[in-house]
């Protein structure tokens, strides 16, 4: 008896909360599913209808409007935060002094909530009260930067924002990688007198392949499902300039009163959430055999 | 003898403190009320409803969710519903009364509007919004008007401008205040205030039919006509008066730049004469109402919806809310303090200020000229889907460079899709 539970003890243990995530996580995947091919309004109905609520959302132009911004955002906010982060890991990687404080100080964006840093870029974007306001005050009166207000730069200004929050972490994660790296085998190349840029674009970056992986995946869903920031920052503004994808299904479900047409929405996001997550897990697992 | 004073001690407590008593008698009226009147003035205006109810011995218990202009509110009502469990009254407006109907869930006080003469009293246009195929299942609270236009008397003293009486005038008056480097029309950059802006112009130009075809019958050929294309023109006009730093200003802020003399006008409902009055501003002397240029009155109702409960205190509860909340005292002190104006018609209006006195006068004029018209922008006139598939646009036109026949063309697109 008592050696049975031993055996048993790890699944019952793991049982509750397995089943808690088969209902919370895959049960509302399924209802949501459900409702997305239904006539839902105000409140669920469950008589399936079709594919009527996707037809809509791929003919509202809103929706384009979202998705368009999603590739924006997704694609600067995913390599600029890379890029800089990169960059930032290998100067702080040059044996500096003050080196922990100087981490400390780029990593303290990212124990911030999106909200306030929404909040602050909002008051420094605003042209009447932030950098704008500020140059024209030392003189520069032809001085313009209208990005917040202007519908066509609006949503570089949430990159803006989301690159600040994001480019420390992903420096801490890249540093981490780089100190990771076998320093044999760095000795080894600069005895051989291979130039420092050579050693860190043959050897160094090429190692750190999973790292870059991870920051990707992490990144990518963050940039997915980004909503607070859009929602500090700009409201979705001007006009619905800077909505993204979970702003639309937020002001469906919420506001208008139309739940089939943010069911179907948000199955649409969790498919971007797929085709992202997908060839990783395969890659992972492939990899593991 | 002693049960009998811890009975009149309650009992007096309730009265003096609203104070919630459990477990009291069984018979008693209980209400359990969802709005989302939290802020200042308001919160006054539904604790003066909360005295009056527990004055006639009666149970409220609060249950204030605010947030999202209501949006939390509605999230709430809605896992109520679900979970079978509905308050007995919830602050519901517009179609919205109608859609909750259908869902089989809103109940009939027909017996309270009866016996209390509500038909009488209320204007047939507002008290169609109350009826549920035919059966009362709502009570009003207020009438906000929205086609107003708001003026620091001031600046147009100093510009030597009358308040405009036609869109043409109104041009000009800008111009003129454009060139005196005033900010001619104090605007907040969000999706409902462009569309408040959007439905005065609409009335205003269009006129009451045109208003009814486009906005409440959703007509594709009024919505594509070139009466609105004219209309979307007036809106571009309009955005070379707004300042540059207008994106997603609140509406207060924008009435606040007319109070200092930051900018001349204000279209904006009657919500904005609070912050005027706030600012210890006299109507007539340091600012001016008047409605925009035209016929008609848009009008914005607040009110009670009313759910179906069990239980013989909580229906009781239920119809002496509903009858106090159309009585005459509570209507006069609720919108003294809201800034709208009683939806009965026969409170008088001695106490009010003179904008009011002009609202009331133009509502019971319009009535009869069928020209009292539900406010789109402010969910009167239309469902959620359908109101803000017409604000997407006439926002992404307002903020864009986007022409009068392109806005037209998607406007109808994008009410033929929201259907």
């Amino acid at each position: 008896m008592f050696d049975w539970l031993e055996r048993q003890a790890p699944k019952l243990v793991l049982a509750p909360s397995f089943a808690a995530m088969l209902l919370f996580v895959y049960g509302f995947i399924g209802w949501t599913a459900w409702v997305s091919l239904t006539k839902s309004r105000l409140l669920p109905k469950y008589e399936i209808d079709g594919f009527g609520q996707y037809e809509r959302l791929f003919n509202a132009p809103r929706w384009d409007v979202a998705i368009e911004n999603l590739a924006i955002f997704g694609i600067l906010f995913i390599g600029v935060s890379m890029a800089l982060g990169l960059l930032l890991a290998i100067l702080l990687d040059q044996r500096i002094r003050a080196e922990g404080a100087l981490r400390t100080i780029y990593l303290y964006p990212m124990a911030l909530s999106m909200i306030v840093t929404g909040t602050a870029w909002k008051w420094i974007l605003n042209p009447g009260l932030g950098i704008e306001a500020m140059v024209k005050g030392w003189g520069f009166d032809t001085f313009t930067f209208g990005w917040l207000v202007d519908p066509d730069m609006a949503i570089y200004t949430v990159v803006i924002a989301g690159v600040w929050q994001a480019s420390g972490f992903v420096m801490a994660l890249f540093l981490a990688g780089l100190r990771s790296v076998d320093s044999e085998i760095i000795k080894a190349a600069q005895v051989d007198g291979i130039p420092t840029t050579r050693i860190y674009t043959a050897i160094i970056i090429p190692s750190m392949a999973p790292i870059f992986l991870s920051a990707f995946i992490v990144l990518a869903h963050l940039a997915i499902k980004s909503f607070d920031l859009v929602i500090a920052l700009t409201g979705g503004g001007p006009g619905y300039a800077t909505d993204l994808p979970a702003t639309y299904m937020y002001a469906m479900a919420f506001s208008r009163g139309d739940l089939g047409q943010a069911a179907s929405s948000a199955m649409i996001m969790m498919m971007i959430v797929f085709a992202v997550v997908v060839p990783y897990l395969y890659s992972e697992l492939r990899t593991r055999k | 003898m002693r049960k009998l004073n811890v009975l009149a001690a309650s009992s007096a407590m309730s009265l003096v403190a609203g104070a919630l008593i459990a477990g009291a008698a069984a018979a008693e009226p209980q209400v359990e009320v969802l709005h989302w009147w939290t802020s200042g003035g308001e919160a006054k205006s539904v604790a003066v409803l909360q005295q009056e109810f527990s004055e006639r011995g009666g149970t409220w218990t609060d249950m204030p969710v605010a947030g999202g202009g209501g949006d939390a509110a509605m999230t709430a009502l809605r896992a109520r519903v679900l979970s079978g469990n509905a308050p007995t009254a919830v602050q519901l407006k517009g179609p919205a009364i109608q859609e909750w109907y259908e869902e089989g869930v809103l109940s009939d006080i027909s017996d309270v509007a009866e016996a209390q003469g509500w038909a009488g009293v209320l204007p047939e246009a507002i008290a169609a919004h109350m009826k549920c195929d035919g059966a009362w299942c709502a009570a009003p609270v207020n009438v906000h008007r929205v086609d107003w236009i708001w003026a620091n008397a001031k600046v147009l003293e100093d510009a030597g401008i009358e308040m405009p009486t036609t869109w043409d005038e109104f041009n000009a008056a800008a111009e003129k205040l454009q060139g005196m480097g005033v900010v001619p029309l104090a605007h907040g950059g969000q999706a409902w205030q462009d569309a408040t802006l959007f439905e005065v112009v609409v009335l205003s130009l269009g006129g009451p039919e045109f208003y009814r075809s486009a906005l409440v019958d959703l007509d594709p050929e009024a919505l594509k006509s070139d009466q609105m294309k004219a209309v979307f023109e007036q809106m571009r006009t309009l955005r070379g008066f707004v300042d540059d730093n207008f994106s997603g200003r609140e509406w207060n802020l924008a009435t606040a730049m007319v109070i200092n003399g930051e900018a001349g006008f204000q279209i904006m409902g009657d919500w904005a004469k609070g912050e005027f009055v706030a600012a210890g501003k006299t109507p007539g002397e340091d600012f001016l109402c008047a409605s925009a240029p035209g016929a008609g009155f848009l009008y914005n109702v607040d009110s009670f919806a009313m759910f179906e409960v069990s239980g013989d205190d909580k229906i009781a509860g239920q119809k002496l809310l509903a009858e106090l909340i159309m009585g005459p005292t509570f209507q006069e002190t609720f919108n003294l303090n809201k800034g709208s104006i009683p939806a009965r018609t026969d409170v008088s209006l001695e106490k009010f200020d003179s904008c009011a006195a002009t609202s009331s006068q133009e509502m019971a004029q319009s009535a009869e000229g069928g020209s009292l018209l539900p406010s789109y922008a402010h969910g009167m006139a239309l469902r959620g889907a359908q109101a803000g598939a017409i604000t997407d646009v006439v926002t992404a036109h307002f903020n864009s460079e986007m022409s009068a026949d392109e806005a037209v063309q998607m406007l109808a697109d994008a009410v033929a899709n929201s259907m």
